[in-house]
């Protein structure tokens, strides 16, 4: 590391003690890089065995990398914590402006530990740190709260401004945490253990130079990753149309998703495609701090009250692959309007969109089955494309007027295992399924995946590619998603977003990293990338995660997946072979 | 030539530009950037591209107390570092507020209208202008 860089800095505030303290933790950034590779120590630290999510010693990581702030496509923080969820690795990623606020505010690293009796927001401005009294914004929405905290702080252009809404306050677990209005700490959680601290929001700002190792290299090489950025394919895929690009083409194969994954695509999937939003919706495009490509896109909804037709409010969404998914097609909406009101709502609630798309869908299919008593329901119709009934059940997910309501506002998972239907309900660890029904190599990714997260190591993509040519034998397909997720731990310690990651390969990895005073060879590299797999998985197997436990819902058998019908012999050996693998590669300490 | 925003509506609020402006000391990081990019009150509502427009008798310098702006033949000012106190006031006399402040070193980041911002804007948001 390069004398005056501040990224080995750790910040820890104790919420219930009311004190901070920076540490430096050059030991952790020297052997692990940043991002996941140091939150992942940080949580093994600071985390106590077999604890609650909602215990205060939970902690909360955010963690950045060395390379933030100094080249393009660095933009990402990776929050770690234990879900409650899950209810176990809690890891979730978000860009915005955030990596770059925490860098510039002087740190790699915060830890947010203990919890307040009282609401508060936390203030970092680099070496200040304020904990300001929140009690006036409990209960707000998220758009609400990111304008007062906005209006009551400095730093304008140079901060993030991380809050939750209401779910986050009342602890549901997939509640997230919003990142600059349109970006999110999403899936597991994060939300629910800001809200067990009385954390209504988090805002981090600051602004410096960094060293860099060789002045004229570092432009040379800056230069050629721009370059890059600016003119490849695959980024202009997402500059143009974002991530919902992927709808036609994922319709087309039959691995979208559809109605609970009773079908694996959609009728007129076209209203629902990244086109047609960006024909009739798009209103703004954005991009995260320190990112040339852009992807994030904003759909305008305008909308004339019921009765005041010469009234209109216009409301901002943010759209993308997932969000099309899990309230769309998983829903069979495919009116984009709909889709879009629905989205809103559920955003400002702070709800992860994608576990409450799944949850949503899993209730019409057990309401469809008759498992539900009709006096559960309060009044509420959920039927396939019946956003209204969409609508008010996600506002009941909040008010829980019923058991129902409340088991489902627990997750699908939780919801199955008191009303039945449990073949249906499509979580993997306790976690909703995203939107790939690509084949065998997706749902062994969510599977085994230290997050089950599609983007741990990119099962549906290893299943149009390999799998696609020919039936991997199951041994070596684990073999290919152990070895990606270990790859994917740079990228994520690095902090660069996985949309870039053919631009940075290990060559151009190895040259940033040189810049950043941090040489290594590409042994060491790949070696470090397996051992913070490691210590993501010797979390998850102290805190009792067993994989041979886990069940694999039996609707994905049912349903045709873009490969044909997937086989559950095959899965099972996969998952035996797995099984044996991660005794073998992290064992239990 | 001068500095000039084409159109605010195209900006992303990726803030390339600042870290361009920043790197020409060859570091990384914003501290020096003399441009900055922020949302209008929320990125929903875009946002504004704040540059120096090289004025012909520059305010920035006027209220200068020592000397450390000077005026530029063709407009925009110089700024001597060695005479600069780092009592701001340059900055509270543009009320573009186009006059950085560089917490590191405590002086203003002026604009030299050099263009390198421009190039890097995926967007086209930036431009150098005849004046
Ligand atoms: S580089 Fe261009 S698009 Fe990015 S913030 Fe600057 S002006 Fe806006």
């Amino acid at each position: 590391m390069l004398p005056n860089d501040p990224i080995s800095r750790v910040l820890y505030i104790d919420l219930t003690k009311k004190t901070s303290q920076v540490v430096d933790r050059s030991d952790l950034f020297e052997a692990y890089i940043g991002g996941a590779g140091v939150a992942a120590q940080l949580l093994l630290e600071e985390c106590p065995p077999g604890i609650d999510a909602f215990d205060p010693r939970n902690p909360i990581i955010l963690a950045v990398g060395p390379l933030v702030g100094n080249l393009p496509l660095a933009s990402k923080t990776v929050a770690m914590f234990k879900s409650p969820h899950t209810g176990n690795l809690g890891e979730s990623h978000a860009g915005g402006r955030s990596a770059v606020a925490i860098r510039m505010a002087g740190y790699g690293a915060i830890v947010i530990k203990g919890a307040s009796e009282t609401p508060l927001w936390v203030s970092i401005d680099g070496d200040e740190v304020h904990l300001r009294d929140a009690t006036t914004l409990w209960g707000l929405s998220n758009t609400v709260t990111g304008r007062v905290v906005r209006e009551n702080e400095g730093g304008a252009g140079l901060r993030t401004i991380l809050r939750i809404g209401r779910a986050g306050e009342q602890m549901l677990p997939y509640a997230n945490v919003m990142c600059e209005t349109y970006r999110h700490f999403g899936r597991i959680g994060l939300g629910a253990v800001f809200g067990s601290k009385k954390l209504k929001a988090l805002v981090v700002s600051g602004k410096r130079s960094l060293p860099v190792a060789d002045r004229r290299a570092y432009r040379q090489l800056y230069d050629e990753i721009y370059q890059q950025a600016t003119t490849s394919k695959l980024m202009k895929k997402y500059h143009d149309l974002g991530t919902a690009s992927n709808i036609l083409p994922l319709n087309a194969i039959g691995g979208l998703p559809t109605r609970n994954l009773q079908a694996g695509r959609i009728v007129n999937a076209e209203r629902i495609s990244g086109e047609a939003f960006a024909e009739g919706y798009l209103g703004r495009r954005l991009a995260c701090t320190h990112c040339p490509v852009g992807c994030i896109h904003i759909a305008a909804l305008r909308e004339p009250y019921e009765n005041e037709p010469y009234f209109m409010r216009t409301r901002m969404v943010a759209y993308d692959y997932e969000p099309i998914f899990a309230l769309g097609s998983m829903l069979g909406i495919n009116e984009p309007r709909n889709l879009l009101r629905l989205l809103d709502r559920i955003d400002d609630f702070g709800l992860d969109c994608m576990s409450a798309g799944v949850v949503l869908a899993w209730a019409t299919e057990a309401v469809e089955k008759g498992l539900i008593p009709a006096d559960e329901l309060d009044g509420v119709s959920l039927r396939w494309g019946g956003y209204q009934g969409y609508l008010a059940a996600a506002e009941r997910l909040l008010s829980q007027p019923t058991p129902f309501y409340q088991a489902l506002a627990r997750g699908v998972d939780y919801a199955s295992s008191v009303y039945g239907g449990r073949e249906f309900a499509l979580a993997y660890g306790g976690n909703e399924i995203p939107g790939y029904h690509t084949g065998p190599a997706a749902h062994l990714g969510f599977l085994l995946g230290a997050r089950h997260s599609h983007l741990d190591n990119a099962g549906y993509s290893v299943d149009q590619k390999e799998m696609l040519k020919e039936t991997v034998p199951p041994e070596r397909l684990i073999n290919m998603l152990l070895e990606e997720e270990g790859a994917r731990q740079i990228l994520s310690s690095l902090v660069v977003c996985f949309f870039a990651r053919n631009l940075y390969d290990t060559n151009m990895i190895l040259r940033s990293l040189e810049q950043v005073g941090m040489p290594m060879t590409a042994e060491r590299l790949a070696e470090i990338g397996r051992d913070i797999w490691r210590a993501k998985y010797q979390f998850k197997l102290r805190e009792g995660f067993d994989l041979l436990a886990q069940t694999v819902p039996q609707r994905i058998y049912e349903t045709d997946s873009a490969l044909g019908p997937i086989d559950e012999t095959y899965m099972q050996q996969a998952i035996a072979y797995a099984a044996n693998l991660i005794g073998e590669l992290a064992p239990a300490s | 030539m001068r500095l000039s925003v084409v159109d605010t509506e195209l900006c992303v609020g990726c803030q390339c530009c600042m870290f361009a402006c920043a790197r020409r000391s060859g570091l990384g990081g914003i501290a020096s950037s003399a441009i900055t990019v922020r949302s209008m009150g929320g990125m929903e509502k875009g946002f504004k591209v704040i540059v120096c427009r090289a004025c012909d008798d520059p305010p920035c310098a006027r209220a200068c107390p020592t000397g450390a702006l000077t005026p530029k033949p063709g407009g925009g000012v110089r700024l001597n570092a060695s005479k600069c106190i780092g009592c701001g006031r340059c900055a509270q006399a543009c009320v573009l507020g186009a006059v950085q402040w560089d917490d590191d070193v405590n002086k203003p980041s002026i604009c030299i209208q050099c263009g390198y911002c421009v190039s890097f804007c995926p967007h086209g948001v930036l431009a150098m202008e005849d004046k």
